[in-house]
């Protein structure tokens, strides 16, 4: 009965519910409306905003370096293609030159060898042009020695 | 009668004394008001000085604030999912900041130096009345919640997954406000009842280990009631398939 009276006496008590309670309660929902207007509102405005900026900026950054790679790419085929150009071009001013020097090696033996030739018919005409002087003289020269034999006798 | 006054003036604490205010026919714990308006007081002025100049990047109290406001996002957003959860954010932080001030507005200010004429002022939440009023207001809200979503279909909760669920579901929307009041109650009022015994004993050093655990419970109080409040929300809104 004591126990009774302290924790359920009609005036006081632990357990003592009276019109507090609904009063609370409208003070908490009242509560729960100024606070969604007066904090959860503007801070989640302003969060929210700074997270939309913050993946915007992100995608933003990952279109861009999406783009980078895409010109990297780009620019190391042109390079390749670049390259293998200029190792053409090489080798064909390569080939052109070697050709080229064939053309006036081949010119110079021609010429060398014609002239050569030429130097060889020069030479076996005035061999024989010689030779025929030098058997005329023979010729001479035994009539001579025949004809002087001859006197003598 | 002896024995009475002894346990209701035990260790100089006023148990279950009331300092009652009387409108025509209805009563109220002033008390339980008067701490109430200062804690709130308290919250919206510190509040409206933080979202006073709102800057895109935050300085000092912003930065504090939109800490808060993530941390109920979280609490909120894990408990209720990611549907619904805008709606019910207001007001499971509402729960989570009154019910944080008032257990450490009880715990940090000396209340006892301010002389009643009954009764004395504490935590709001150490009154019975309180935490049932924020127990009641959770199962209207996750009644609300569970049929503005799904209409009628809400009840099929009750018989998922056998019907063999039906009076253990039914019996829990009693147990679930008893429990959560009930639960508030007794930890602030046994933590104020523990600090005062102790004060009242040993008046030096002894009691700031007790006070700083009350601190401890205090927080962990507040953050149960909203993740409950949240969690049970959120099983309302969840959808079986």
């Amino acid at each position: 009965m004591l126990a009774f009276n302290f924790f359920c006496a009609t005036e006081g008590g632990l357990f003592d519910i009276n019109a507090t309670l609904p009063l609370m309660a409208i003070q908490v929902v009242a509560l729960t409306y100024i606070l969604n207007s007066l904090f959860f509102k503007p801070v989640g405005k302003v969060v929210e905003k700074r997270e939309k900026f913050v993946s915007n900026n992100i995608i933003e950054a990952k279109n861009k370096l999406s783009e980078v790679k895409k010109l990297e790419a780009d620019l190391l085929t042109q390079l390749q293609s670049a390259r293998t150009e200029a190792q053409r071009i090489v080798s064909e001013a390569e080939n052109e030159s070697d050709k080229l020097y064939k053309e006036a090696l081949e010119l110079a033996n021609n010429e060398a060898n014609a002239s050569k030739e030429k130097a060889r018919l020069e030479i076996e005409s005035q061999t024989s042009a010689a030779r025929d002087q030098l058997s005329k003289q023979a010729d001479d020269l035994s009539e001579l020695i025949v004809n002087r034999l001859i006197l003598e006798k | 009668m002896f024995f009475n006054s002894l346990l209701t003036n035990f260790a100089a604490l006023e148990v279950g004394q009331h300092l009652y205010w009387k409108i025509g026919n209805i009563r109220l714990h002033g008390q339980v008001f008067l701490t109430s308006w200062i804690l709130l007081g308290a919250l919206l002025v510190f509040i409206s000085l933080g979202t006073k100049k709102m800057e895109n990047d935050p300085k000092g109290l912003q930065n504090l604030l939109e800490f808060l406001w993530d941390y109920i996002r979280d609490l909120a957003r894990t408990q209720i999912g990611e549907k619904v959860y805008r709606d019910w954010m207001p007001f499971i932080g509402t729960l989570f900041l009154f019910v944080f001030v008032s257990n450490w507005g009880g715990a940090l200010i000396p209340w006892r130096l301010i002389k009643l004429p009954s009764g004395e002022l504490g935590a709001p939440t150490a009154d019975i009345n309180t935490t049932i009023a924020l127990a009641l207001l959770v199962s209207l809200s996750y009644f609300y919640a569970g049929l503005s979503n799904k209409g009628w279909r809400y009840f099929e909760y009750y018989v998922h997954p056998t019907p063999i669920m039906l009076p253990f579901k039914i019996l829990e929307d009693f147990t679930k406000p008893l429990s959560l009041s009930f639960r508030l109650f007794g930890n602030i009022l046994a933590d104020e009842l523990v600090v005062g015994v102790l004060v009242f004993l040993v008046p030096l050093i002894l009691p700031i280990p007790v006070m700083f655990l009350g601190l401890f419970t205090s927080a962990i109080q507040a953050l149960i009631f909203a993740t409950l409040a949240a969690y049970y929300i959120g099983e309302a809104v969840e959808e079986h398939h």
